[in-house]
């Protein structure tokens, strides 16, 4: 990489401190497992803290069920049919509450939620906890569903908050987690760099899951949601759906990936036979998404792959040209996409980048974080992480070799408000 | 979807495939008016609807009074009438399906004066082109000479025009209110604004001043986009049939919604439940389990409608507080009158700018491009060198809010008009107003007042068959006088029905713009002038009465004077033949004359009962400088009532403007009438032949052709005079002048406003009787505004 900065150290320096509440910081720990959750519109998003400084006399404690639970997720990167763990995201030797482990970014779709519901109620997850961390509207969706169902509290936690949290966690503890896309316009010299991102307020939050939320954040604690809009990654997909009869957003990227959406688009050069020098509009912009598909004779001749590219393009330039403004409007430079959305779409990435280049002439910089969906899960963990158990299930503590971690620092933390 | 739908959408994709249709029957000669003398062209060819616009001369009666008495000696009349033609210029702006700009310009060519070399002819009329279809149809705008115009810049320069020249051409929409229009009227100080114009993309203009104007931004998500993905997510076969579907579906069925994400409102961030949290987003088929997949196509057009609408709604609104802009129009083919589609956008305005910033619409946002194209080069039309205004006969109202399904297939399908008359000269706002920009001249909004529009509706179809009478009568030797006529009924009871359906079809519907309705169909069917023998006659009579009504006034004590005058000026007002209970009486009685009008009159107290307080002004004050009166009838309303007022007048020092209208209406008097008839009255009274010869008395025209009066477009003479002479006392005579417009009006100097109820509706209305009197003098409220604070 062209750009290394110092970010080797800075991580060093990170991983190796202990003034994050997370890292080194035991405190007051919540019963295990440790489960950030982010129910979203689509995905539901976990981050699990797999413990891997579990000494033999912890593992014969461990109960049954909390080691069944360790092995089912870190066993697998796949969950039934639709569950996916993304390994290439997992976190190593992470100290969170006082422990070092693993961090695993796991996604299943939100409407297998009842299964997932079946699931904690089978492995009979009430008898560790009385409570898990949510975000995300399906927080308050599924809030009945589980304590009527596994008898379990979900604590709702403030979505932009863990949001931002998250996004300032990983990035702290992930070398190269920030990044841009150099010269994006010519593919051949494109290329991923990492940005250093220790000093990056003020900033603007775009985050594209179904819908899309923007935030401006001008401190971890100074931030608001200033905007946002329904046409996300959801229409994305229902919109390939629809026009594609496809079924993924794998797969819709991947129709993506093969199609020309200029045979679906009309451009500039298409109305005025060139660029629009006037305006400053180049021959080769759009100048009408699907503006070509009232012709019946332009309808036969596009592909499927087709309309998924110009569906994609459409909707990443809509965001774009929303970032954008709210940027200007914010009187914000850096400009952070986040979601799902980006998830293995680096067209959408690239037509970002460019778009906020070339509108901003160059004052704009669209920036990209590895972890895309993944940081209000992230934030969820670090709440739960900070959450008083006053619940604690008695029967169960005795059993769990965290519990009485837990249990041995009361007294060090209850002069703590 | 039925097979004979299908069938149908097949041969429509062929034909266009092919081209153009070239099968349709155009209502041709009805459309393409004036064809003969037309001599500029503009063509906006869009994707799915053409808009062709030119200017044209025609030739009209009208009316020519002639001080020339002694050519003919035979007749004893003041003056002598006779009629005329003159020429008239117009534009026409027609708006019709793209599918058939051949036929249409085949049949223009065809039609023009010079037919002999066919497509060459329209060479020769400097046609403009512009549109996206412009270049789509480049084998005919080759074939037909077209200058290619810049796109862009073309619409602010139609909005610049309509905003300037068409009263209550700009409306806020709100669907929760009756009527869902609310009109702007006319617009001052129109700059700066922001235009969103909806094209196939959406065009982001500021808008400075005349020519200071910059595209900010724009998006591709425009009506290109509804329309493409409405085709392929639909089988609609057209625009019109997309939005159709789009107003029957139902998009929670295909939109993720908050509550679907979070099982209620996301309250901590304040979006309620309903909001769409991810369009198309359960369309998803990873989304729901089940193969959720029945979502209708009408649910998809909707949801397809409501995220384009809202998009461009928040991108307009970041534009404009970006740039500190309070007024966004929107233009362009998207929009197309649609409610759905104006609520949504003005649903996303308002919530953005948390009400701060307007989401405006236009009644003719279609035109804007072929405005522009056709104002390319044609500054003279556009200079500032005189108004043009809204020829109701000749233009097709907004469609109703309420409109089936039915009523919009019909509607897309037939040619929707715009015509605009040229008006002699610049018409601006009268100084004498107190704030302009609060002034609204009528005094009853009958789009809110259901009571009243039902009775106004009724009582003008009622009316309409004497008019048609009268109109026949004033052209005897005419042959095709009858079939004239019966069209002329035909027509505005036409026009009757769309607004009894739209009450807002163009513009704020009042008892001002029903009167002007009939004038402009009159005037369609070459009656310009139907009262000109009757004002003739009555100027006759009753100019042999002054003489001794002034010889009567001079005799009389002052006190005496001032309230026979008054009184005068009231008896005088009986005389109106736009009054039908009037007509009544004078047709049954024609001996009914200027006495018996006074004995008709109510006793004191008035319904409106001023007269002391006049008086007191008239007696004690120092005189005023400078009268303007906006004058009525003619016959005894003008000679027996408005001149011994005005003599009077002089007489104590006051100089004194007669404004007439500049065009004729019902038996109003008009300038050039009135310029007779004041030498007239100056051989019987020295008074305004002095005041003449000094320049103390001075004749204008008003710059209107209505009964009522419009103070924000007055003659800018007019205005320039009034200021000229410090005129500091405004006096209006008449119930279209007094009590329709006006009645509320606050005006910065001394106003008498001065009328007898001649409706018994509206007297009863009011709580009085027929004939009971409005005598109502207002003092400068400049004064008491500035004292008050």
């Amino acid at each position: 990489m062209a750009e290394k900065l110092s970010l080797d150290d800075t991580c060093g320096e990170v991983l190796g401190s202990s003034n994050s509440p997370l890292h080194g910081d035991p405190v007051y720990c919540p019963p295990m497992p440790w489960f950030g959750m982010d129910i979203g519109g689509t995905l539901t998003k976990l981050v699990y803290f797999e413990p891997q400084d579990i000494s033999e006399h912890e593992e014969q404690q461990e109960v049954e069920t909390l080691k069944t639970i360790r092995k089912y997720l870190t066993g697998n990167v796949a969950y039934g049919k639709t569950g996916i763990r993304d390994v290439h995201l997992e976190m190593k030797n992470q100290v969170i509450g006082g422990r070092l482990g693993s961090l695993h970014f796991i996604r299943f779709p939100t409407y297998e939620m009842p299964a997932f519901v079946e699931l904690a109620k089978s492995k009979n997850f009430s008898s560790l906890s009385d409570t898990i961390c949510a975000t995300g509207g399906g927080a308050f969706k599924f809030e009945e569903d589980f304590k009527r169902e596994v008898k379990l509290e979900l604590h709702k936690i403030d979505e932009l908050d863990c949001l931002i949290k998250g996004i300032h966690y990983i990035d702290r503890y992930n070398p190269f987690e920030c990044y841009y896309w150099k010269t994006p316009n010519e593919p051949e010299k494109c290329e991923k760099v990492p940005f250093d991102f220790r000093n990056p307020y003020p900033y603007l939050v775009v985050n594209i899951g179904s819908g899309v939320s923007i935030l401006a954040v001008n401190s971890p604690e100074d931030y608001k949601r200033v905007s946002g809009t329904s046409l996300g990654g959801g229409t994305f997909l229902g919109l390939c759906c629809l026009l594609t009869g496809c079924e993924t957003f794998e797969e819709a990227i991947g129709l993506a990936s093969q199609g020309d959406s200029t045979r679906v688009d009309k451009l500039v050069k298409d109305i005025y036979g060139g660029d629009y020098e006037k305006f400053g509009l180049k021959g080769d912009a759009v100048a009408s998404s699907f503006g070509y598909m009232n012709l019946k004779e332009k309808r036969e001749n596009v592909s499927k792959a087709d309309l998924a590219k110009a569906t994609l393009v459409t909707i990443t330039n809509n965001i774009g040209s929303l970032a954008r403004m709210c940027a200007v409007t914010q009187g914000i430079e850096r400009v952070v996409f986040v979601g799902n959305f980006l998830r293995v779409n680096t067209i959408s990435m690239k037509l970002l980048a460019y778009a906020m280049e070339f509108w901003s002439k160059g004052a704009m910089k669209a920036l990209f974080l590895e972890h895309e969906g993944y940081f209000g899960a992230m934030g969820c963990l670090q709440e739960l992480m900070k959450m008083e158990h006053h619940h604690t299930v008695e029967e169960n503590a005795v059993n769990s070799p965290a519990q009485e971690r837990d249990l041995q620092q009361v007294p060090s933390t209850s002069s703590v408000p | 979807m039925s097979d004979t739908h299908q069938e149908g959408n097949a041969n429509e994709e062929v034909e266009s495939a092919a081209g153009y249709s070239t099968s349709i029957e155009l209502p041709s000669a009805q459309v393409f008016r004036n064809l003969k003398n037309a001599n500029r062209f503009a063509i906006d060819i869009g994707g799915s609807l053409a808009k062709l616009a030119y200017s044209s001369t025609f030739q009209r009666k009208t009316a020519l009074v002639s001080d020339d008495v002694n050519k003919n000696t035979t007749s004893g009349h003041i003056y002598e009438i006779s009629e005329t033609e003159e020429t008239g210029n117009r534009l026409h702006f027609i708006k019709f399906e793209t599918k058939f700009i051949e036929t249409c310009l085949d049949f223009i060519c065809q039609n023009l004066v010079d037919d002999v070399n066919h497509y060459g002819a329209l060479k020769e009329k400097h046609v403009k082109t512009t549109g996206g279809g412009a270049y789509k149809y480049k084998d005919l705008t080759v074939r037909t000479q077209i200058d290619k115009e810049d796109e862009i810049d073309l619409p602010n320069q139609g909005c610049n025009f309509l905003l300037k020249n068409i009263p209550d051409e700009v409306f806020l929409y709100d669907r929760h209110d009756t009527p869902q229009y609310k009109f702007q009227g006319v617009e001052h100080d129109i700059f700066p604004y922001l235009l969103v114009n909806i094209g196939s993309g959406v065009s982001i203009i500021k808008v400075e001043a005349e020519n200071q104007f910059e595209r900010i931004g724009g998006t591709s998500t425009g009506g290109g986009t509804f329309w493409g993905l409405g085709s392929l997510l639909t089988g609609a076969k057209d625009f019109d049939e997309l939005l159709e579907l789009a107003e029957s579906g139902d998009h929670r069925s295909v939109d993720m919604l908050v509550k679907d994400i979070y099982g209620g409102a996301y309250t901590c961030v304040g979006l309620p439940g309903e909001v769409i949290a991810s369009s198309f987003g359960k369309a998803a088929r990873s989304c729901t389990h089940q193969n959720n997949h029945n979502s209708k196509e009408a649910d998809c057009a909707k949801s397809l409608l409501l995220s384009i609408s809202n998009d461009i709604g928040q991108i307009s609104c970041l534009h404009a507080k970006l740039h500190n802009l309070k007024k966004i129009y929107f233009g362009g083919f998207f929009i197309r009158g649609h409610p759905m589609t104006m609520h949504t956008i003005t649903y996303a305005i308002n919530y953005w700018s948390k009400g701060d910033i307007q989401a405006l619409f236009l009644r003719h946002e279609g035109y804007l491009g072929a405005i522009g194209a056709f104002l390319k080069g044609a500054e003279e039309e556009d200079g500032g060198l005189y108004s043009w205004g809204e020829n109701y006969a000749g233009s097709s109202g907004l469609q109703s809010p309420q409109g089936s399904a039915f009523q919009f297939k019909t509607r897309s399908s037939t040619f929707d008009m715009l015509e605009l008359d040229k008006l002699s000269k610049p018409l601006i706002c009268c100084p004498l107003l107190l704030d302009p920009a609060s002034y609204i001249p009528d005094t009853v909004d009958l789009t809110h007042d259901r009571e009243a529009r039902e009775y106004w509706l009724q009582c003008f179809s009622e009316s309409i068959e004497r008019t048609r009478c009268q109109a026949v009568s004033s052209q005897p030797n005419s042959d095709d006088v009858e079939q004239r006529a019966s069209k002329f009924k035909e027509k505005y009871l036409s026009r009757l029905q769309d607004l009894k359906q739209n009450p807002c079809a163009y513009g704020t519907l009042t008892v001002r713009s029903l009167l002007d309705m009939v004038n402009h169909c009159l005037q369609e069917f070459n009656f310009t002038d139907p009262y000109l023998q009757q004002k003739q006659f009555e100027n006759d009579q009753a100019l042999k009465c002054l003489p001794d009504l002034l010889r009567q006034h001079c005799e009389m004590t002052f006190e005496q004077r001032q309230f026979a005058i008054s009184k005068g000026l009231l008896a005088g007002n009986v005389f109106d033949w736009g009054a039908q209970e009037v007509v009544q009486i004078l047709s049954e009685n024609k001996e009914f004359g200027f006495l018996e009008a006074q004995d008709k009159l109510q006793g004191r107290p008035w319904l409106f009962d001023d007269y002391d307080h006049w008086y007191e002004r008239v007696s004690q004050g120092p005189p005023h400088k400078c009268a303007a009166i906006f004058c009525d009838n003619s016959g005894a309303d003008i000679i027996l009532g408005v001149m011994p007022f005005t003599v009077d007048l002089l007489q104590r020092g006051t100089q004194v403007i007669l404004c007439a209208n500049s065009r004729p209406t019902l038996n109003d008097v008009t300038f050039t009438e009135l310029l007779i008839l004041v030498k007239r009255v100056a051989a019987v009274s020295d008074v305004i032949r002095t005041a003449l010869d000094q320049g103390h008395l001075k004749v204008m025209e008003s710059g209107q052709g209505s009964p009522c009066l419009d103070l924000r477009l007055t003659d800018h003479e007019l205005v320039q005079m009034m200021r000229r002479q410090g005129t500091d006392l405004i006096v209006i005579v008449g119930m279209g002048r007094a009590v329709h417009t006006n009645c509320h009006a606050a005006f910065a100097c001394d106003a008498l406003k001065v009328a007898v109820l001649k409706n018994r509706w509206l007297a009863n209305r009011l709580g009085g009787n027929m004939f009971d009197v409005m005598f109502k003098f207002e003092r400068s409220r400049k004064v008491a505004a500035s004292a008050g604070r």
